[in-house]
């Protein structure tokens, strides 16, 4: 049986012009999940993950967070929802070169309008929290990738979103570093009661999920039951 | 070892002779390492023996061939329990994991669900193995990491022919 779902995508049908990358999809994350999204290169993931984060609104179906429909909503409401509820982190960071690494990880609280040093002071708890410390005043483009990815999940949780949003956030990193960054990202979720929703087609870093789904054409599938035992 | 399985399954596809199931057997399965007659007919006969096939014709002459096969319920069933059930997930399963795809196409089973379970199957080992690198035993550890990429190999195995059943099946339809 579900829970009560935070995040969830009913139905949702989504093309750009000819292709259709979303074809009926359904999924629901409940509070402090962690799912895992699979799947085949171009099968749909990051769409849904973009349709399920008000990013893209969808051609048909809806989209749900906390008990409310989001994706009817004006760009501008589901902008403030994304800064104020969710959290990002893509797969190359994608820090902002020119700013320090203390300003790129305060940037969702700068721009949601907190105090500059007020902000920056919350930054560097996470920084140190994630072993950055030493980095907080260097350029982000200076940053090794495993380094990058930690400042990434920073930036990510600095808001305490009720839904965290990684899209292949270990898919540019070797093993290690990556085993690295998904403990950290787990024991940060973990802590702040914090759903996440994890786009991965690596099963080593999927185990890290309470579950997973698969997405194959555009539509996503639950695993069949496992019947080998219990 | 699934090759007399994989010999059940071509008898449930079609009541063969023996030299018919050698021919695909080898065609499809043997991977360059043709099937002796000599296990052949062992194993028919030992499918014989345990009630999963019987010998329908006896055809007049000599010579090994003469007998029919055709398979029994309890034959069937056996099939359809090692096609449907998720094989034990540890490392070097590719013969094994190969048969059951080949074979459920060439019956029309359901490929796609049984790779599905299959693909329950090593997630939930894998979880288990991601729990034991959890604790403190660095060489636990590091066996649990060895089973969990060999694990993932085969995930990706798995993932990468249900891409190509359509492809297959034709492959396989005559
Ligand atoms: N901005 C876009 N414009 C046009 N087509 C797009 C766009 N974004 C995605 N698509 C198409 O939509 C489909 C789904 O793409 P999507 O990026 O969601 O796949 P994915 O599962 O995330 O793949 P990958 O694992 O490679 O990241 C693909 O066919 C893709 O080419
Ligand atoms: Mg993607």
């Amino acid at each position: 049986m579900r829970g009560q779902a935070i995040v969830e995508a009913r139905d949702v049908v989504l093309s750009f012009g000819e292709t259709p990358a979303l074809r009926g999809a359904t999924f629901a994350a409940d509070r402090g999940e962690i799912v895992a999204v699979m799947g085949p290169s171009g099968s749909g993931k990051t769409t849904l993950l973009h349709c399920l984060a008000g990013i893209l609104a969808p051609t048909a179906g809806e989209i749900h967070f906390a008990g409310g429909r989001i994706d009817n909503r004006s760009e501008h409401d589901r902008s403030s929802l994304r800064r104020e509820h969710f959290g990002f982190v893509f797969q190359f960071g994608q820090l902002v070169p020119e700013l320090t690494v203390e300003e790129n990880v305060a940037l969702p609280l700068l721009l949601g309008g907190a105090r500059r040093a007020a902000a920056l002071a919350e930054a560097r708890g996470w920084l140190e929290r994630l072993g950055l410390s030493g980095a907080h005043a260097r350029r982000s483009g200076e940053l090794s990738g495993g380094q990058a990815q930690r400042v990434a999940l920073a930036r990510g949780m600095i808001n305490r979103p009720q839904v965290l949003f990684a899209d292949e956030p270990t898919g540019s990193l070797d093993s290690l570093t990556g085993e690295h960054v998904m403990d950290l990202l787990v024991a940060a979720a973990r802590e702040h009661g914090t759903t996440v929703v994890l786009v991965t087609h690596e099963p080593r870093v999927a185990v890290y999920a309470d579950r997973e789904v698969i997405v194959r054409d555009g539509l996503v599938h639950a695993l069949a039951a496992d019947r080998s035992g219990s | 070892m699934s090759v007399p399985l994989t010999l059940l399954g071509l008898i449930e596809r079609e009541p063969s002779h023996g030299y018919d199931l050698k021919r695909d057997y080898d065609t499809f399965f043997g991977r360059g390492r043709p099937l002796p007659f000599g296990q052949v007919y062992s194993t028919l006969g030992r499918l014989a023996r345990d009630g999963k096939v019987v010998i329908s014709d006896v055809e007049a002459g000599d010579g090994p061939d003469r007998k029919r096969y055709v398979i029994t319920d309890l034959g069937a069933t056996e099939v359809d329990a090692w096609l449907t059930e998720p094989v034990e997930p540890e490392p070097h399963l590719q013969t094994v994991l190969f048969s059951k795809v080949m074979l459920s196409l060439m019956l029309q089973r359901p490929a796609r669900e049984y790779l599905d379970t299959q693909r329950a199957a090593h997630m939930r080992r894998m979880r288990e193995l991601h729990q034991i690198k959890k604790g403190d035993d660095l060489i636990e550890a590091l066996l649990a990491d060895h089973a969990l990429f060999h694990l993932e190999a085969d995930l990706r195995w798995i993932e990468l022919t249900v891409a190509r059943l359509d492809h297959l099946a034709q492959l396989v339809r005559r």
